[in-house]
């Protein structure tokens, strides 16, 4: 079944995508057939099971609380589309 | 005595709780080797991880973890061996990966508690729900540029603890005595600077109302990131009264998130509710769930410095000082450590009762603090000596800590110097005395004729006459025995 | 016919140090190999000739004092979603733009360290998300092969289809890969050579642009499996900069590739017969496989993997989740394409709204909705419920045997124009490979045969945590028994 427009939308402003009127359609169908696909997880008996994390394999590990990083600040910026002196700069936010 | 606040159908309750953002105090970030320090030149403090950049990845720092087991130690909360960090999704211009790494769904530490101490002389009880370790955000500069904000990451990935309060607080004074114990507590054992004019500790306070007796809370509003306790209380006190004002003009109260302006007094919203966040949570596939061991919270236990609430009861048993001066003398570490040096091998009250007054008047007059004290805890016990031993009295005392102060001499040598040892001789106090009465006649005949009160001023008279050495009481015992003659 | 396009990466490695050849002359021949065949091939996105050139150079300095190490002067191609210090990384999306690293991730400084010369970075599915690379910003890879009765440019498979289709062709003696749900694998099958997918935390993942975190595994792809283990032993191994990395010794796989499979058990799950679209001349060469390998010494074991059929649409759901919270990055502030806008939102909106192609939108829109407030528990909590029963069932059979013997994909490569327009047919692709992945167990693919059309085909082996050794004991059996010497079409050992 085919996502709604509403959902679509909604989907697409939370994850910071904009859309053209004209794909929401399509996507909603297309997210559509594949939600109904995974749907079929639903048969799965999962009572009791945990769910995965990671893959257990790792054992877990901490670091040392010491200065190993940072003060490179060219590095941090060299990217930037758009910067002013030290900052990055994005379109003034209001709050 | 309950808090109400009256409105045009009656009494209100309030109801509030506390979400505290406290910094961990740790040399590098949570999960990057990026300095963790305040301040530093612009995007310095930043490493490739704390930046998002492509296939950077956390790795989580053991004294973040350790810090947070510590303050839950101090909270007498629930330690959780095994707690977990996800990912708390949503997009702003300091949230360099596009969700913030938390605990959300298995915090490290569970339910605790803080004991709170009002003015009254009361205590309660204020529940700890929970704290946990996230990341903080960078920082947003709005007012370099008139049609740009400014991104400076250096925040970005520092350690905070938060620690979210049951909603037991029901008057702004309770919150802010929370407030200062909570920062008592992390500042004890030194978890968290507490310093919040640089963020190192900041609120967000959820508030309701709701009808004495009433069971049931009412819709709650968030003001989020208040960053005095004394802004706290204000903040509360105002939204308590716009909440009232919108129940009793029939309305209903939004769940919200609203902001405190403490130049208007008044909260406003923040966010526009067809804007809800959605924060999709779940596990950070890039960190393992945290598993510690019980014996490594042992052992941080054992090394736990002396709590504030242990070492008033300590206090007050070992010293005999009040409990309104052992909670005095406790709120910082260092004072109580003054204190009790001063207290070994002095009058334990008489050095409560000089701290108390005396000695912190001297530092708030210089400016100092107890750790940079213009007198030493040594010096300040060689004065209350020289006063326990009747080689000067108090008033005298109290020059001589002046000149301590000034000069940095020590209390003897001050005495010394100006010649300021008590007069203890009864020959010479008596002298005195009879000089007095005999410039006085008239008063020491109203005296005899029942005018007990002049009894002071020739007390005074006396004193002033002495340069203010005599001996209070061989002064008082002479006076007596001379105008009874 | 003996060139300088006919060394494996074993025997150019042993050319190189006997100092029957130079490096620089190793590299020359490449670089030239990839100018005369790769406008055609686009199996790169960016070419390094002159760095590599540098390291060839650098690289005979080392070999003439018996210097360097086990990769001395062997020109490679680097997925190019690895990032490398210096060099255009691009994951091909737009949305990176001109991102320059200024770093190297773990895998591929473990190769450099060891010597490797990188000829440049290899095109791939957008953000590995696809399984024909046929979403690359940078434009399809074709795969060198064609079907015997037809010029239709088939594809390499995907994600890391450039790395497949540069090895095949010889432009390179290996290449990175990286595998979330088959791409290793896959596209291994589809071009004729082998790759394989190691334990998840084998090798680091610092570095590498991320797909989906608790899935993606870098691996080599190579002509032949003893190509691959040299390329594994050197990229493997634990780092710190990794939470998930494990913390093991790397064995010497190389050495694996002699012990033979005398006395191993091989199982054979059912599940890969009854639910899948397999088609006749795989379900064919899945036999001799395991005729092969019981000629071989092998047992052969029926077994049961009963949750096979939930593994696929458990993996989208856990891997698309993971995906869209990992590519909010890409937001137009610190790096990569910006599209202007007045505000911080519509920043946001319109950079990734441009930066990112269909594939790639479409999936972190669905990662986004089955992670979203009502949904998680249906979708994402109840996928990673039934990944851990799908790693259970391998933890089981694993009990009674040593590795698995599948095919690596239902068919063999399809045409450029034949791709499903349904996205679910499509992920079918997968549906071999991802159970592995979903349980974190290492596979590899290895080329055993070519399908009525002439095309490669591939046989997939699955085997216990950490034991790729056995895993490439299995698989040389298997080469030596199919004795695959194809070449495809399109190779640099034929002149144009
Ligand atoms: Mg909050
Ligand atoms: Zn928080």
């Amino acid at each position: 079944m085919s996502l709604d427009a509403k959902t679509v939308t909604r989907i697409a402003r939370l994850a910071r995508i904009g859309l053209q009127p004209g794909e929401v359609e399509t996507l909603g169908q297309d997210m559509g057939s594949i939600i109904d696909w995974v749907e079929q997880l639903k048969e799965v008996d999962v009572m009791g099971v945990d769910p995965m994390i990671g893959t257990g394999l790792a054992k877990p590990r901490l670091r040392e609380d010491r200065v190993t990083d940072g003060d490179c600040r060219d590095k941090v910026l060299a990217n930037a589309p758009e910067r002013e002196g030290p900052f990055f700069t994005v379109p003034k936010v209001v709050e | 005595m309950s808090y109400r606040i009256t409105g045009s159908t009656g009494e209100w309750e309030i109801v509030v709780g506390l979400e505290v953002h406290a910094q961990v105090v740790s040399e590098a970030k949570l999960f990057s080797g990026a300095s963790a320090e305040y301040g530093g030149e612009p995007n310095t403090h930043v490493s490739l991880v704390d930046a998002g950049f492509p296939g950077m990845l956390p790795v989580l720092n053991q004294e973040c973890v350790a810090q947070a087991v510590r303050t839950g130690l101090g909270l007498e909360a629930e330690i959780n061996l095994f707690s977990r960090f996800d990912r708390k999704n949503y997009f702003y211009a300091d949230l360099p990966t596009g969700y913030q790494i938390s605990q959300f769904a298995h915090p490290i530490i569970g339910k605790g508690k803080v004991l709170v101490d009002l003015a009254d002389g009361s205590t309660r009880e204020i529940g700890v729900t929970r704290l946990h370790l996230e990341q903080d955000a960078g920082k947003s500069i709005h007012d370099q540029d008139p049609t740009r904000s400014f991104i400076d990451l250096n925040r970005a990935g520092v350690a905070l603890m938060e620690i979210v309060s049951e909603p037991d607080i029901r008057s702004p004074e309770e919150a802010g005595a929370y407030l200062r114990k909570l920062r008592q507590i992390l500042r004890y054992i030194g978890t968290c600077d507490g310093n919040m004019e640089e963020g190192s500790m900041r609120a967000d306070v959820n508030v309701s109302v709701r009808k004495p007796g009433e069971t049931d809370y009412r819709t709650r509003c968030e003001i989020k990131n208040v960053n005095s306790i004394r802004f706290v209380m204000m903040a509360i006190e105002v939204e308590a009264q716009r909440q009232i004002e919108v129940w009793e003009a029939g309305g209903t109260v939004d769940q919200e998130t609203r902001l405190f302006d403490h130049v208007r007094s008044e909260t406003r919203s923040l966010r526009s509710k067809e804007d809800a966040h959605d924060y999709r949570y779940f596990p950070d596939p890039d960190l393992l769930p945290l598993v510690i061991e019980q014996s490594w919270v042992d052992e941080l236990k054992t090394a736990l410095p002396e709590l504030p609430e242990a070492k008033r009861a300590r206090l007050e048993a070992e010293y005999g000082v009040s409990r309104y001066e052992s909670s005095v003398l406790c709120v910082e570490q260092a004072t109580a450590d003054f204190y009790e040096t001063v207290a070994r091998g002095a009058d334990a009250r008489l050095a409560a009762n000089w701290m108390l007054g005396d000695f912190f008047a001297a530092l708030n007059r210089t400016g100092r603090s107890i750790e940079d004290s213009p007198v030493s805890a040594e010096g300040l016990r060689e004065l209350l000596g020289l006063i326990s031993n009747s080689t000067i009295n108090g008033k005298i005392a109290k020059e001589v800590l002046e000149d301590m102060v000034e000069t940095g001499d020590s209390a003897s040598a001050i005495v010394e110097r100006k010649g300021l040892r008590q007069v203890t001789d009864t020959g010479a106090i008596e002298s005195a005395i009879r000089d007095i009465l005999a410039a006085n006649t008239d008063k020491v005949d109203e005296y005899k004729s029942g005018k007990d009160k002049l009894f002071g001023f020739f007390v005074g008279q006396t004193m002033k006459a002495m340069k203010g050495k005599g001996n209070p009481a061989l002064v008082n015992e002479t006076l007596k025995k001379l105008l009874s003659e | 016919m003996s060139g300088i396009h006919d060394f494996t990466l074993a025997s150019a490695r042993d050319a190189l140090k006997a100092r029957k050849i130079s490096a620089v002359e190793l590299t020359n021949a490449h670089i030239d190999a990839i100018e005369r065949l790769d406008g055609q091939l686009n199996s790169f996105i960016t070419r390094t000739p002159d760095r590599a050139r540098e390291g060839a150079k650098a690289a005979d300095a080392a070999l003439a004092k018996g210097e360097g190490g086990n990769l001395c002067g062997i020109p490679l191609g680097i997925k190019d979603l690895f990032c490398t210090n210096g060099v255009r990384t691009t994951a091909a999306s737009k949305i990176l733009g001109n991102f320059v690293p200024p770093y190297e991730s773990t895998v591929t400084a473990n190769l450099l360290k060891d010597g490797a010369v990188f000829l440049g970075k290899l095109n791939l599915d957008e953000f590995a998300m696809g399984s024909a690379n046929l979403t690359s910003a940078f434009g399809p890879v074709e795969n060198p092969w064609k079907r015997k009765d037809s010029d239709a440019k088939l594809v390499p498979g995907g994600s890391s289809g450039g790395s497949a289709a540069a090895v095949a062709a010889g432009l390179v003696l290996g290449a990175t890969g990286t595998d979330t749900g088959g791409s290793i694998r896959q596209p291994a099958a589809f071009t004729g050579i082998a790759g394989i997918k190691p334990t998840y935390g084998r090798c680091s993942r610092f570095g590498t642009i991320a797909f989906a975190s608790s899935l993606d595994q870098a691996g080599p792809m190579a002509r032949n499996l003893e190509d691959c283990a040299i390329l594994l032993e050197s990229m493997a191994g634990f780092d710190p900069r990794d939470s998930t990395s494990v913390d093991t010794p790397v064995p010497n796989y190389e050495a694996s590739l002699k012990r033979g499979v005398k006395g191993l058990r091989v199982g054979i799950p059912r599940e890969y017969y009854t639910k899948t679209g397999l088609s006749h001349d795989v379900a064919l060469l899945w036999e001799k496989g395991m005729r092969w390998l019981q000629e071989a010494g092998a047992t052969i074991f029926d077994v049961s993997l009963p949750h096979t059929e939930y593994a696929l649409p458990s993996y989208y759901i856990a891997a698309l989740a993971e995906a869209s919270s990992n590519l909010a990055r890409y937001d137009g502030v610190r790096f990569g394409e910006r599209v202007s806008a007045p505000s911080l939102d519509g920043l946001y909106e319109a950079s990734r709204a441009a930066g990112f192609g269909e594939e790639v939108k479409r999936r972190i829109l669905i990662g986004t909705h089955v992670l979203s407030s009502g949904y998680y528990d249906a979708y994402y909590l109840r996928a990673q419920k039934v990944r851990t029963l799908i790693q259970q069932d391998f933890l089981k059979a694993f009990e009674n045997v040593d590795v698995l013997l599948t095919p690596t994909a239902p068919s063999g490569a399809f045409a450029q124009d034949e791709k499903p327009t349904d996205p679910v047919q499509m992920y079918l692709n997968d549906v071999f490979t991802v159970p592995a992945s979903m349980a974190g167990v290492p596979a590899l693919s290895v080329p055993a045969g070519l399908d009525a059309r002439g095309v490669p085909l591939g046989l997939q082996l699955i085997g216990k945590f950490f034991d790729e050794e056995t895993l490439i004991a299995a698989g040389h059996a298997i080469e030596q028994a199919a004795a695959f010497h194809h070449r495809p079409t399109l190779h640099a050992g034929v002149s144009a």
